[in-house]
């Protein structure tokens, strides 16, 4: 059996519950645990109650879980998702003067810690935070000059506060090695390893390296949750990577300054959620006819329109899909967790430059916010190389050729001129209205999807790929069904992942018409990825499990959600 | 340089006979062949509509984008590679009409680029519709009373923004026309020429005769045109509307291209370099825990 458990940091926004995760998350995988982290905010900049989970483990997690083993909440007011998470064989670690009764006389372990009252001994009320982590810190036999460590990092640049926070750090991490000999502190404790030295990431940073990794140079957005942690992490490393960030005007200016880049023999990206990708879709179109390289980021929240701003959900597919006016080859890529999404906005940029499409990178918000441990990341994996060519005198943008794919010239490498147009045009980009033309340049343009069809990435399949069941998923869903099948421990049912939706790998039409049963786990209300793959296979999808409520899936919901459907038979 | 070396073979210009746009593509040509600059040092930028349709009618790096996109499309192709002279080329309801919230902001950037904007009062493309600086009064098959917005006052809005150049001609005066495309050109920064342009096919008001009538050509020193809170008066002034370099900022205020990080440590366009794969590496191992 697995040890594990599930940790979970309440608190209202500003109150600095993500410090303590990110302190925490840190001191557990340096002490050898596995470690995963997820959180759920409200939209406010102060108040509320926000919560955000830690899972560690004897093995590799990524995956939100509805279990909470220990629950430590910074302030009161807990939130209805926290409470129905709550049952006997939860712990609490609260602070009475804080949480007044909201726990009195539940059926709950309440393990009063005056977390106020030792932080205003020590350092002052403010380093409460410090006296959590800390007291958490000695709960799970992480040594303290871990923590100490840490927290001269967090706080390098203001001495003062650096003391006060070491000061209740120490007393909260004498009263957490209290509370453990005591032994009122009744939760097994996960194994750790002394050899695991894990990266943590979160999908925010595993995007944004991925695409610099891929020469991404040059990005643009205007600021929206959850896009924005992108334009956050390339700005703040703009002078490191030396690369072009603008925080511009409006979606529009986003997307159209990344075209200008691109054409200058950048790499550009723009950022943003899906109502800022809807405000691009005149510009994806331009890429199109155009045929100037171009990689969006979605950040996929709940809509329509303003929504649930940090929120998530994966209801952006269609949108992606079929955005633009006109008819023009693309892709999608739906990463699962940071490896993934480091990896596929690496390829994005490869693939925009080498086939002169947009590339789509539909991450969403549980996605981004995670923080995912991972062994290593091959940086140089492949060699790196630009897909322009220098220009000779007479030099045609849009020369036809068997592939579809014409030379790409970018401004003054090379002697020729380089003409780009976003009306129909002839091979050298004048305006062109000739039928024929017409018909030519449209075919030429299309002819590159068979190109991105060949190049596609197959799915994950994971279990018995000779399987009766199959669990089909998409993008940050994908490790949540993977652990609810592990749970179920069914060994007739195989998940099959995609991290690209667009075009499919020819697999799928098999992996489809080989299943008996086939059920849709995804993070929409109509159940977007199994319309795809009626579009692709003329195969009606057996079951649908969808969510659409704001919140990512837990594995328990899923485990409920496919034993259900496998009790009630059924099938092709 | 002679300005033939512009001319593009063969070619069908699909504006009308007697158009003012004939006459400030050739100003264009001048400018920039007295200045030395070959076609293919240039990059021409425009969005959708006659006068956005110049680059077809010449040499250099064309992107013809879309209708209001110029001035991003521009922004960007600029500070990919700095050592491009760019000129974003559109009409008035391109630049100040769909465009307008780029316009606002791509001053407020300063990027070193030309902004040329053929100012005939009137849609031509879509066919005769009010835009954003037709005169009240103007009757169109659409504003069937006549047009009872105020016209936007390209000029007054980019010197109260801040533009580090700004200056009006008329483009039946070509001489006018080719020196302040040519100063626009040298200027540092974002630099607008908003050029009036009769439309002879939908404007039956603002004509050859009537531009004539109500302009006035203005000398002005170099010192004079530093002077912003004059170059407001002079833009707010009119009719007759002051012809010429209205303001020019000379205090050396840096570019947007200047001000990237991208560009402190390493002068070389982005086309050049290859991704730092060490230095990325290097960040990555910094998330090592233990």
């Amino acid at each position: 059996m697995v040890n594990e458990l599930s940790i979970v940091l309440c608190g209202a926004a500003g109150q600095g519950v993500q410090t303590v995760e990110v302190l925490l998350v840190k001191a557990l995988g340096s002490s050898g645990y596995h470690v995963f982290s997820t959180k759920e905010s409200m939209s406010r900049v102060r108040g509320g109650n926000n919560s955000t989970e830690i899972r560690i483990s004897e093995v590799h997690r990524e995956a939100f879980v509805d279990r909470i083993d220990l629950l430590v909440p910074i302030k009161g007011g807990l939130r209805k998702n926290i409470w129905k998470r709550l049952d006997s064989s939860t712990i609490v670690l609260g602070d009475r003067e804080e949480l007044k009764e909201e726990f009195e006389g539940k059926e709950i372990r309440f393990i009063d810690v005056p977390f106020l009252g030792i932080a205003r001994e020590a350092g002052g009320a403010v380093t409460a935070n410090s006296v959590a982590a800390a007291v958490l810190c000695a709960l799970f036999r992480i040594d303290f000059p871990i923590l100490e460590t840490l927290l001269r990092e967090r706080f390098a640049k203001t001495p003062e506060m650096l003391e006060k926070n070491l000061l209740s750090a120490e007393k909260g991490y004498e009263r957490g090695t209290i509370l453990l000999e005591k032994a009122e502190f009744g939760l097994t404790l996960p194994k750790p390893d002394p050899c695991w030295r894990p990266l943590l990431m979160d999908g925010h940073k595993a995007v944004s390296l991925g695409s610099l990794a891929g020469g991404c140079n040059f990005v643009t957005a205007y600021p929206m949750s959850p896009g924005s942690g992108v334009l956050a992490f390339m700005a703040q490393n703009a002078s490191r990577f030396e690369i072009v960030v603008e925080q511009v005007e409006d979606e529009i200016s986003a997307v159209n300054m990344v075209l200008g880049a691109w054409s200058a023999g950048g790499r550009g990206m723009a950022t943003t959620s899906g109502g800022g990708f809807a405000l691009m879709e005149e510009g994806i179109s331009l890429s199109g006819v155009a045929e100037i390289p171009l990689v969006i980021h979605l950040g996929q929240r709940p809509g329509p329109a303003t929504g649930m701003a940090t929120r998530t959900e994966q209801a952006d597919l269609e949108l992606a899909l079929y955005a633009g006016h006109g008819e023009f080859p693309r892709v999608l890529f739906t990463p699962g967790n940071a490896e993934e999404a480091f990896e596929l906005s690496r390829l994005a940029f490869d693939w925009a430059d080498r086939y002169q499409v947009p590339v789509f990178i539909l991450t969403d918000e549980y996605l981004l916010d995670s923080i995912f441990e991972l062994e290593n990341l091959e940086v140089g994996k492949t060699d790196f190389s630009h897909h322009f060519v220098e220009t000779e005198p007479g030099y045609a943008r849009y020369r036809v050729t068997e592939s579809g794919v014409s030379p790409r010239g970018i401004f003054r490498h090379g002697r020729g001129l380089v003409r780009i147009d976003s009306h129909e045009h002839d091979e050298k980009g004048h305006i062109e209205e000739d039928f024929d033309v017409r018909e030519r340049m449209q075919r030429k343009r299309m002819s590159k999807l068979r190109l991105l069809e060949e190049a596609a990435l197959p799915p994950t399949v994971r279990g018995n790929p000779g399987s009766k069941t199959r669990v089909f998923c998409w993008g940050s869903t994908g490790p949540i069904v993977a652990e609810a099948l592990e749970r179920l421990g069914d060994k007739d049912v195989c998940m099959v992942h995609l991290k690209q939706v667009y075009p499919l790998h020819n697999s799928i039409q098999n992996l489809v018409e080989e299943a008996h049963r086939i059920v849709v786990v995804e993070g929409n209300s109509t159940g977007q990825l199994a319309r795809l793959i009626r579009l692709h296979t003329g195969r009606n999808v057996e079951g649908r499990i969808l969510n659409f409520r704001g919140h990512q899936f837990s594995v328990e919901e899923v485990s409920e959600g496919l034993r259900k459907f496998l009790e009630g038979g059924g099938g092709k | 340089m002679n300005p033939r070396e512009y001319d593009i073979e063969p070619v069908d210009l699909s504006w009308c006979p007697g158009c003012g746009n004939f006459q400030i593509l050739s100003a264009l040509k001048e400018a920039l062949a007295e200045l030395e600059i070959l076609p293919h040092d240039v990059v021409l930028i425009s969005g959708i509509g006659q006068a956005a349709k110049t680059p077809h009618f010449m040499k250099g790096h064309i992107i013809q984008g879309l209708h209001g996109r110029a001035l991003p499309v521009a922004t960007g192709v600029k500070a990919a590679n700095p050592e491009l002279t760019v000129l974003a080329i559109g009409g008035d309801g391109d630049m100040y009409g769909e465009g307008g919230n780029h316009l606002l902001h791509t001053i407020r950037r300063n990027p070193d680029l030309t902004n040329l904007v053929h100012n005939n009062m009137v849609y031509g493309l879509t066919k005769g519709q009010a835009s954003p600086t037709s005169p009240v009064g103007l009757k169109t098959p659409i504003q069937v009373e006549g047009v009872f917005s105020e016209p936007l006052n390209p000029v007054a809005l980019a010197i109260s923004q801040g533009a580090s150049f700004v200056a009006r001609t008329f483009s039946a005066d070509t001489e006018l026309t080719k020196e302040v495309i040519k100063a626009a050109i040298l200027h540092k920064g974002y630099a607008l020429v908003d050029i009036f342009q009769p439309c002879v096919s939908f404007n039956k008001v603002n004509t050859y005769k009537w531009f004539r009538e109500n302009t006035i050509v203005m000398e002005s020193s170099s010192e004079e045109q530093g002077d912003r809170k004059r170059a407001m008066e002079l833009a707010l002034s009119g009719p007759p509307f002051p012809l010429g370099i209205l303001y020019r900022d000379a205090s050396g205020r840096p570019s947007f291209e200047d001000r990237l990080q991208a560009y402190r440590r390493n002068k070389d366009p982005l086309w050049k370099r290859t991704p730092d794969l060490a230095g990325i590496a290097a960040y990555i191992e910094t998330l090592r825990e233990g």
